[in-house]
């Protein structure tokens, strides 16, 4: 294959550029600016240059002035901004602009006044002379052979085992930063006799609470103590559910034989794709929409997927009501919420 | 550059100038640093944004850190936010509601911190097309290209880990879904998930782990390799576009010292106004209109900042593909999307300069920018690849375009779907024309000069448009052109007859240098212009008219 060798030789010959066997054209004449030939012009750029810089301190003293001097609690009305927080919006323009003009100012300075004749600059070569890179070479071989790197086959072997296993604690000391996965996954703190309550406001429900085509974001009623207990959000995170309450007629099938209680149905509200909450319920159709990457699940189909990225059902959660006529849950899902997991087979 | 005192050759430095040299043997050095020369074009300034963008995050990053506190710990809000007062949230979120509310310029610092983290992205974006459109990637600068493909990784993994900090429910549904394709990594990703979030999701440490790798770790890496990417910057020299007096040996434009320190120096403070400017006067991330995460909840039109728009957008197209095997579960519909797809992106960006030299067979050093028409195959790869990510990046907007037009979700997904494997190739073969036709101009031009606009009328009754020769100026752009040859085909039998059994090896590289090279234009040789000059000069006389 004959390729193109690396270039030695530098510079250009005859009109052409040795390295690339392109022409080489003079550089173009200089047109002198304006402030270049008429003092007042550049006098005039001189005061340009002057009041930007000039308006630049003013701006930021009158920054600061605002940041001490504007009450912080107060909006302003900027068309078509709308209301704005009077401090912030004072001091952030006149802080921007004192910046902002440095920067014109500096520019302006160097375009009208500063020297605009293009220079050149010889580049040097990127690869180094075969002496220096001979020598290079040899100084790494006798390293190397006075290091008896190569001689001594077992210090060798040993170092790079070691060397390959000193990172190794580092990884395992990483060990503790989370608990095993254990069963986790698979729970969630529903269980038989759990009462519903409605998210937010905590209160028990009645069937007759929800009317036909109705949905109403709900909570297992141990969940505040739960949560008091844990310190933190994870079983809100997998124990969201959302009720429904479908004719009965329109529905097609649910994932367990009288896991409804009159049409109502208790589906998890943790998107079986990545995890995102539920909650764009269309009535008409019972579809149930993720915002977050849009898969659609058919709420009275056992919750199965219609559309989307999302590759498995919405969980059913089978309830019931107790003795005072409130909603409760029968039993725990039945089968894991929320994303797959290499484990969840 | 640090704190230079200028040296003078004429005048001995006094002073401090001295001071340093008597320790440091600066002078020398120095005074050749001063004198540099940069060339000048707009679009070398495109790297200039994102270095001073990544200066501002620096700056205003440190300032909130003063009050910013990285805990989930849920405590009651009792700021000056009404609407939020006596709510349960994290200290993360509170402080954020803090700083944007009772910290005097704290709103400011924070807009400006996440103005700037967009605005670094984004010039690292276009910084990165004006590099591969203009070959500046090729020999010696392929490794300042891999340093720029992890850059501009890790610049969007530092923006996702600080737009998640604040534990608004729009960031914590972002969490929610990165915890989610974490799981999906087969063999490990429960594991990963669960060690990384300390537990299940939420779980309480996320936030604080997030903190130090947002402020220490990829700040201090990307610090690290911004910094050998401007010293290979200076010590190669920056590469120039053709012109006159331009050649791979030399480098035209300005000094250091004082034009560029001037102009780029006043450029920083450009870029820090204008972000400042655009922070005081539009709000973005109003973290205190979304509300505390909790895992319950989340807004419809939930979207990412825009350099995340098109990860979001492959996993919203992708088809809900999920296998089951001897029970574990492979989610194709998250590896592919959120893991393959970046994947394959990334290290072909990564490896470019090497596909290409694979291709060209070029050694050479090229210090002469590539105008991008006089690389075709190349400009429409890259084009090719914008309109694949524009595809992506469509898809992550599929709801909002969905409700501003009235339009359904499910056509706009299932256009995208197709989209994703039509547009590109179009995109590639519409540019390649293009590319082909403005050389096929640029040729013309050489050979028979531009359109004067002055029309003769010859003797006997036509009218003519007289061609004029273009400028030396110009001539100079459009020669400079190093046009390459596709790669001949290796000979199938040596010179003793024998088979020869790198021919087949080097059958695929033909093909691909061929595919590379084979359309492109050559620009006219020396004789070629030289002819078309003289006949230029006849052309203007009577003979060669009356000829017609």
């Amino acid at each position: 294959m004959n390729e193109l060798t690396s270039n030695e030789l530098i510079g250009s010959k005859d009109g052409i550029d040795v390295v690339s066997g392109l022409p080489v054209y003079p550089l173009g004449h200089h047109e002198p600016r304006r402030a270049d030939l008429d003092p007042k012009v550049a006098k005039r750029a001189e005061r340009q240059v002057a009041t930007m810089f000039g308006i630049s301190a003013l701006s930021i003293i009158g920054a600061i002035t605002c940041y001490i001097v504007v009450p912080n609690d107060k909006l302003v009305y900027i068309p078509p901004i709308g209301p704005v927080n009077a401090n912030h919006v004072t001091v952030g323009v006149l802080f921007g602009l004192g910046i902002f003009l440095i920067g014109t100012g500096a520019i302006h300075w160097a375009k009208k006044l500063m020297p605009d004749v293009e220079v050149t600059e010889e580049r040097h070569t990127y690869t180094s002379s075969p002496e220096d890179k001979a020598a290079f070479g040899e100084t790494f071989r006798e390293g190397k052979q006075a290091s008896g790197f190569s001689e001594f086959k077992l210090i060798r072997r040993t170092l790079l085992g070691a060397m390959a296993l000193f990172p190794l604690p580092l990884l395992v000391f990483l060990r503790d930063l989370g608990p095993m996965p254990g069963t986790k996954l698979r729970e969630t703190i529903w269980a038989k006799d759990i009462a519903i309550v409605t998210d937010a406001t905590y209160r028990k429900i009645r069937p007759e609470d929800i009317p036909v085509g109705g949905l109403v974001n709900a909570v297992p009623a141990n969940l505040l103590d739960v949560e008091e207990q844990d310190g933190n959000l994870n079983a809100r995170g997998k124990a969201s559910i959302i009720l429904v309450r479908i004719a009965p007629a329109e529905i097609v099938s649910q994932q367990g034989e009288g896991w409804d209680y009159q049409g109502i149905l208790a589906y998890s509200k943790i998107c079986t794709h990545v995890g995102c909450p539920i909650s764009l319920y269309q009535q008409r159709t019972h579809h149930l929409l993720c915002p977050c990457h849009q898969s659609t699940f058919d709420l009275a189909d056992s919750g199965n997927v219609v559309f989307g990225p999302a590759a498995r059902r919405m969980p059913q959660l089978p309830i019931t009501v107790d003795a005072d006529g409130y909603l409760v849950a029968q039993s725990d899902f039945h089968e894991p919420i929320g994303p797959s997991f290499w484990e969840r087979g | 550059m640090s704190t230079v005192t200028p040296t003078n050759n004429t005048v001995a430095p006094g002073g401090a100038a001295s001071w340093v040299d008597d320790r440091l043997h600066a002078s020398g050095g120095l005074s050749k640093l001063l004198k540099k020369v940069f060339p000048d074009h707009w679009s070398f300034m495109l790297g200039e944004v994102a270095l001073y963008s990544f200066i501002i995050l620096l700056l205003s990053g440190t300032y909130l850190t003063l009050w910013f506190k990285p805990s989930m710990t849920e405590v009651i809000y009792n700021g000056s936010y009404m609407p939020l007062k006596g709510i349960k949230m994290s200290e993360a979120y509170a402080s954020t509601l803090n700083i944007s509310f009772d910290v005097r310029a704290g709103l400011l610092m924070r807009q400006i911190h996440h103005w700037a983290a967009l605005f670094f992205l984004a010039a690292m974006s276009v910084h990165l097309m004006r590099v591969f459109f203009t070959g500046a990637f090729r020999k010696p600068r392929e490794m300042n290209w891999v340093i720029g493909t992890v850059l501009l990784t890790l610049g969007i993994l530092e923006g996702f880990a600080g737009y998640s900090l604040p534990d608004d429910l729009l960031s914590g549904t972002g969490l929610r879904i990165a915890e989610g394709i974490m799981q999906a990594i087969p063999l490990v990703g429960t594991y990963l998930a669960m060690f990384l979030f300390g537990g299940e999701f939420p779980g309480n440490d996320f936030i604080s782990r997030l903190y130090s790798v947002h402020i220490l770790l990829i700040p201090g890496i990307l610090l690290a390799l911004v910094t050998v990417h401007l010293i290979m910057v200076f010590y190669q020299k920056h590469t120039q576009f053709p012109g006159a007096g331009r050649t791979e040996s030399n480098v035209v434009g300005f000094r250091l010292y004082p034009i560029y320190m001037a102009k780029a120096g006043g450029f920083f403070f450009i870029v820090f106004g204008v972000t400042t400017l655009i922070s005081a006067l539009v709000a973005i991330n109003p973290i205190w209109l979304y509300g505390p995460y909790t895992p319950s909840q989340v807004t419809a039109g939930s979207q990412p900042d825009w350099y995340m728009g098109w990860l979001d957008g492959a996993v919203r197209i992708m088809p809900n593909l999920e296998t089951n095997i001897l029970g574990h579960t492979i989610s194709w519909n998250l590896l592919v999307p959120a893991l393959v797809i970046p994947g394959i992106m990334f290290t072909s960006l990564g490896l470019y300069p090497w596909i290409e030299a694979f291709a060209s067979g070029d050694k050479r050093e090229h210090n002469l920018l590539d105008r991008p028409r006089n690389a075709p195959t190349r400009t429409a790869l890259g084009v090719m690849a914008i309109s694949f990510y524009l595809m992506l990046w469509f898809s992550g907007d599929n709801d909002i375009i969905a409700t501003a037009f009235h339009l359904s979700i499910n056509q706009i997904t299932q256009t995208l779907r197709i989209a994703i494997f039509v547009v590109p190739p179009i995109a590639y073969k519409v540019t390649k024309h293009f590319c082909l036709g403005l050389q096929r101009k640029d040729r013309e031009l050489l050979l028979h000069g531009y359109e004067s606009g002055e029309v003769l009328r010859l003797p006997h009754g036509e009218f003519i448009e007289i061609h004029k020769p273009v400028s030396l100026e110009e001539k100079a752009v459009l020669m400079g052109k190093a046009d390459i040859a596709p790669l001949p085909a290796a000979p199938a039998i040596d010179a003793n007859g024998v088979e020869n059994p790198a021919a087949r090896k080097e059958k695929a590289r033909t093909r691909l240098s061929a595919w590379f090279y084979a359309d492109n234009v050559a620009a006219p040789s020396a004789q070629e212009l030289a002819e078309a000059e003289s006949h230029a000069v006849h052309g203007s006389s009577h003979e060669e008219i009356s000829a017609h």
